[in-house]
Order: C-alpha cells, then structure tokens, then sequence
C-alpha cells in the first residue's frame, strides 16, 4: 500500500474499533447480558496498537528521506463547496504531525492496555472503551487534518468524547455536571477559535481569493495578506487554545475533569487533548511569528497559569486533583515556550510530559484501584513496599517532572527556561525558574505522602494485574530516556526534536552561543529544582509538624491557596450568577414566558378563538338566513366584479 | 303580440319568486319546490332565448336542466322522507342542530 492510503488508515483504525465496540455495547445494553470482557479488550486494544504501528512506518519514511517533508493525501473528498469557499477533507503527515501521532497512538494504545485492568468488572466495559477509542479517531482527525476545518471537527470531536468520558459515571450527579462544566467552558473558547477562523476566512474573501482558503498550506501560502490582522487572529485562535488547554481563564474545567475514570485523565486531560492547543499554535506558529503582541499575551498568558495552578497543586489533598493542577501547570509551561518563540520547545514538552504525566496518572489510577477507589493522599502513605511496580516508575516520572537531569523533564524544561532567559524580560525568566520549584516540591510532597511513611489506608491493597503494571512500566522507562531526544548541543547532543521542528519558526535565532551562561543556568536550576524536591521529602516524611506549623503561621494564605483561589466562586458570582438572572428573569419568565408563550403562542391562539367566537354568530341554524348571506354575498361579488 | 321580453319578465318573476320562497318559507317540501321553480324559471330564459337567436344549445341545455332536476327531485324526496321518519317534521326551524 502507498503512503498516502496508510495515512488515511490509520485516524480510520480507532473508527472502526469505536464501531465494533459502540455495536456489542448497544446490544449488550438490549439484552442486559454481561459483556464479553475479553473481545471488547481485544478490539479496543488491537486497533489503537495498528494505528500505532503504521505510525511508526510513516515516522522512518518521513526520517529516512529528507527530501519528504510531508506525507499528504490531497484532498480525499470534498465535504462543504460554498461559492468562493472549498472544503476538502484530507490528511497530512509532517514532521509536527508525525509527532503528535506518535504520541496519540502510542500513549494511548498503552493506556488502552492498562484500562483493560482498571474497568475490569464495570458495567459500562464496552461502552467506555467505544468512547476511548472514539476519541483517539477525533484526535487524529485533529492532529493530521489538513485544514483549519478538519482541525476543527477534531477539535469539537474530542471535545465531545471527553465530556462522554468525564461524565462517564453519569449516575452521579456531580461527575455528570462535571462532565457538562468542561463541555460549556469548552464551548466558550471554541467561540473565540470560530471567531479566529471566520477572520481569516474574511480577510482572503475580501482579497478575492478562492480555492481551499482554510487549508494550511493555503493559509501560509498567503500569510502576508494576514499581516494586518495577525494580533486579532492570533488571539482569537488563542482564546480557542485556552479553552482546550485550560489556560487562564479557562483552566477551571480540568480539575473538575477528574471525575472520570483515571485513564481518561491521563489520556485525555494528561497527554494528549489538552495539548491540542499547543499543537494548534505551533501548527499556526507562522501568523504568530507576526504579531509580537500576540506572543507577550500567550507568554504571560501560560506563565500565570503555571505559577497559579502550582500554587494550587501544593495544597491539594486528592491524589488526582493535585495531578491535574500540575497538568495545568505544564501546559502553562508549554504556552510559555510559545510565546517566547519557541514552538519547539513546546511539542518537546509536549512529548516528555505525556510520558511522566500520563504514567502518573495511570500511577495514581493503580493507587486508587487498589486502595478500593480512596483517593485522599492522607489516607494512603507507605505504598513503595506494598506496590513496588507502581512506586517506581512514579518516582521516576516525578524525577522527571521535577527538572532533575537525566529524565526526560530536565531537558525540555530546560529547553523551555534559556528560551524565556533569552527571549524574555528576566522578570517571567524568575517566576518560571520558581514555578519549576514549586513543581518539584509538590510532586515530590505528593509522592512522599503516598508512597512514604506509615500506611494510613483503611484497606489493604490489593493485588494488581500485569496489564496495569506493564503500561506504566513502559511509561516510566520513557520518562527516564524521552529527554535523550533533544539532549542540546551544549551537553554534546545534537538536540534531534528542535531539528526535526526546525522548520515551525522561521527566523532562526542566531544563537548567542553563550554556552558558559546556558551551562551556568542549567546547573542552576538543576540544584534549585533538587532542593526543593529535598525541602518536600524531609518535609513530609519527618517534620510533618513543620507543615502545621507553616500552616497556622500562614492561615490566611492557606486557606485562600485551599481554596483555590476562589476562582469558581468568583465566575460564579460574576458570571454564572449574573447569567442564571437574566436566564431567569428575563429570557425564560420575560421572553420565552410572556412574549414567546403568551403573546406569539397564546395570543394568536386567542385571537383565533375570539374571531371564531364573533363568526358563530351567523351560525343561526336558520336555513333561510343561510340562504340569505348566500345572495347577499353574491351580490357584493358580482357588484365587484362588474363594477 | 307576445314577444321575448314577456319571456323574460315572467321569468325573472318566478325567480324572484323562487329566491324569495326559498328564504321565507320554512317548510322543506315548499322550498323543495322554490328550488323548482328557480330552475324552470332559468329553463325559460333558455328556451326563449334560443328561439329568438335561433340556436339550439339553448334547448340542448334545457333537456341537461330537467334530468338533473329529475335526478335533484329523487334524492331530495328521499332526503325529505327520512327526516320526515326522524322527527315527524320537515319544518326547518326543528332542524337546527347546526348552528354556532
């Protein structure tokens, strides 16, 4: 088969499991038979693993032959042709996308493989796994579509598989509404991406162009005509990346996400849907790389985030909630590395951290799983002797997320830090510089908490199988080496990840080739993030009065830290609360009530029945009256007529 | 001499008479036969009028007027006897449930 029919294949692959699996979970649920377990894992593993394999084909042809720079398929049919506007839908496979579709479909055949253990004896069995792989199609729709558009239906797509999945427990009214709080904060940001798109849609109108105006290739093709519009645009697009990637103000969704199974946490809020907006930006890198403007608000943007969602994560006390915070942390991270210009960077992070967050994740799944669904730290503690497997490779992965060299962490977060020293004020260069301490203590304080110490559980764990250690096992051996990637050039590594994305910026920035200061830094940081991750371990393990005391010194703090920050009750006074009102008083008791109802409804109806009521009275019942209008009525027509 | 407007007046006389029966009465049977004499009034206006332009569709029409009259005559005498059977009544004004 020729490349371009196994790049169609392989976003069909998940398709055709969702199918499969959507089929025995519709007639299971007909006849209230038990699912067969064994099938439904089969079908849900093997197609994601296919999609994985062919991926892996396609990423040597594009490695091996430079001349490649993209595999793509043209335009396989074309979905919506509207005068001067032309929809194709077709996939392509650059060294982005490759990527990305690596990532996808090899975390997320792992997690398949782990969900099989963890959803073992549910009752949803087939219906979770239709979905799971239902979004892995979406996904790849997102990332190998070749236009604005395709990019789009991924991106409702996976939009709509994640609230299926955080609400996957829709029996209990919380996890459901939690499910329908990230699909309506969703919504919010895919209004600006819309928006985004209908301006870049005008723009080429209005210049009197036709064809495929939202491929990729079209738009930078003509990206100079851009130019004028490219802050408007760019920010349009980014208030899109806000909502997907729970960047301020829109990051409130993803806590909340972790109501769903822990899999789905770490599939879709870990690895790869949230990074969707990274992949947008870096995908539209070259409109950003116009407007400078643009830039400075992701940067801060993603750094206000990372600081503020780390300094949440170090007082939460679930397991998954202080996960989740430093997911929005990370991405906030990744942001950062994009407005200071480097997208590379970003998708380097990107990377790293789908290994160590999402072997965290399915760590803390394992956790949960055995502890019989307990979820609060304080009541794990002690588990490294109980669950070795699973202890180690969280151990590594929090190595790795705390920058400490050589995990996988280390490198890309470094990467990320001399690009903002470089490109940025030093200002945000010391708050990220912080914030990468303040992930390395609160990671370090989670996994103290959980693994150290005495065991404080209420039940003993219990006995996992090898299909929820393998995963994990193999994701915290990619934390340990996924840095190697891009070692940079000042270790003596070639840094392979920012030439293979070379090509997403295009000024090169001349390299100040301040080795002694970015080896300096590196070195820096490196201590910095050991030390904290020391202050956390000694902290938690032996001088836990010294939290309580740190705490009644600092009350107030805390307490707002615990709360975090109020920032829920605040949208909810000033913008649910406001929005609830006018609902209320004025849309469903004004509008809907008195004008819809009453006057258009209603009102016509009465009208009917009061001109009904005056008619009936020439209904005598007199047939000689009858008779009568009959001529007269005659004769008003016939003096009409003739007149 | 008896020309076609003394045709004519006499019948729109008993058309007159016709209509005018036709809302006053409230007798079935006589309305029955207003009804009559409104269609042999128009089969006057007919006959006359071919006779004076010399034509023949006019009597053609007279013949089609009479069957169907023939036919009207049939089916209203039925009609007539049945509620006759109901109610012992043909008066009008007792058949009138139809009324707003």
């Amino acid at each position: 088969m020729t490349n371009e029919v196994l790049l169609t294949t392989i976003p069909l692959l998940p398709l055709v499991g969702f199918a499969l699996n959507a089929l025995i979970a519709l007639v299971r649920a007909r006849k209230n038979s038990s699912v067969p377990e064994k099938l439904v894992s089969f079908i849900a593993c093997l197609f994601p693993i296919l999609a994985f394999v062919l991926a892996i084909k396609l990423f040597f042809v594009l490695k091996g032959d430079h001349q490649i720079t993209a595999i793509s398929t043209g335009p396989l049919f074309t979905w919506m042709q509207a005068g001067f506007i032309d929809v194709s839908f077709g996939f392509v496979l650059d060294h982005l996308s490759a990527v990305m579709t690596l990532v996808i479909t090899g975390v997320g055949s792992l997690i398949h493989i782990y969900s099989t253990g963890y959803m073992h004896d549910d009752k949803g069995f087939a219906r979770f796994f239709a979905y799971l792989n239902f979004f892995l199609f979406f996904m790849l729709i997102l990332v190998l579509g070749d236009s604005l558009v395709t990019l789009f239906v991924g991106w409702e797509g996976v939009g709509l598989c994640s609230y299926l999945l955080i609400g996957y427990y829709f029996n209990e009214p919380e996890k459901a509404s939690a499910g329908k709080k990230a699909f309506v904060v969703n919504r919010i940001g895919d209004f600006g991406f819309l928006v985004g798109i209908f301006f870049i849609l005008k723009v080429f109108v209005s210049n009197q162009l036709d064809g495929a105006l939202l491929s990729f290739a079209f738009i930078q093709e003509h990206k100079e005509l851009l130019a004028p519009l490219a802050t408007l645009i760019g920010l349009s697009l980014f208030v899109g990346a806000t909502g997907k990637s729970a960047q301020i103000p829109l990051y409130i969704w993803l806590p909340d996400a972790m109501a769903g199974p822990t899999p789905v946490s770490a599939l879709i809020h870990a690895a790869t849907m949230v990074t969707a907006g990274v992949y947008m930006v870096a995908r539209l890198f070259f409109i950003y790389e116009m407007s400078p403007e643009s830039l400075h608000v992701i940067a801060s943007v993603g750094l206000a985030t990372a600081f503020l969602a780390a300094m949440i994560a170090i007082v939460q006390t679930d397991i998954k909630k202080v996960l989740a915070y430093s997911t929005v942390s990370q991405l906030g991270y990744m942001f950062l590395a994009l407005g200071v210009g480097a997208p590379q960077a970003a998708i380097f992070h990107v990377v790293t951290h789908a290994f160590f967050k999402a072997c965290m994740f399915l760590g803390a799944g394992s956790v949960i799983h055995a502890l019989h669904h307990e979820q609060n730290i304080h009541h794990m503690g002690g588990l490294f002797k109980k669950m070795p497997a699973t202890a180690l490779p969280f151990l590594v992965s929090t190595i790795a997320i705390a920058g400490i060299p050589p995990f996988a962490g280390f490198f890309s977060k470094d990467e990320i830090l001399w690009n903002v020293y470089q490109h940025a004020p030093r200002g945000m260069y010391l708050l990220a510089v912080l914030t990468a301490g303040m992930t390395a203590f609160y990671m370090f304080r989670l996994f103290t908490v959980v693994f150290m110490g005495k065991f404080r559980g209420h039940h003993e764990p219990h006995h996992l199988g090898f299909n929820m250690i393998l995963p994990v096992a193999v994701l915290g051996l990619l934390a340990v080496v996924g840095g190697f990637l891009g070692v940079p050039e000042i270790l003596h590594g070639e840094n392979h990840f920012h030439h293979w994305l070379g090509y997403l910026t295009q000024s090169q920035h001349t390299e100040t080739a301040n080795h002694g200061l970015e080896m300096n830094l590196m070195i820096g940081s490196t201590v910095w993030a050991v030390a904290m991750s020391l202050l956390a371990f000694s902290l938690y393990s032996r001088n836990l009065n010294w939290t309580q005391t740190l705490k009644q010194r600092f009350a107030g703090f805390y307490k707002i830290m615990c709360g975090k920050f109020y920032v829920d009750e605040i949208y909810e006074f000033f913008i649910v609360k406001p929005i609830r009102l006018i609902s209320e008083h004025v849309l469903w008791k004004g509008v809907d009530t008195r004008l819809v109802d009453g006057l258009m409804v209603n009102g016509s109806a009465n009208v009917m029945s009061l001109t009904g009521r005056l008619v009936t009275l020439f209904q005598t019942g007199v047939l000689g009256n009858y008779l009568l209008f009959l001529w007269l009525g005659l004769f008003v027509f016939l003096i009409v007529v003739f007149s | 001499m008896i020309n076609l407007h003394h045709y004519l007046v006499v019948a729109s006389l008993m058309f007159t008479i016709g209509l005018a029966g036709l809302v006053i009465r409230k007798n079935l049977l006589v309305i029955f036969m207003c009804v009559e004499i409104l269609l042999n009034s128009v089969n006057l206006v007919f006959v006359a009028l071919a006779r004076d332009f010399g034509l023949m569709e006019g009597h053609v029409v007279v013949f089609f007027v009479m069957a169907v009259a023939a036919a009207e005559a049939g089916i209203g005498l039925a009609i007539v006897i049945t509620l006759f059977r109901k109610r012992q009544t043909i008066q009008t004004s007792d058949w009138n449930l139809l009324k707003g």
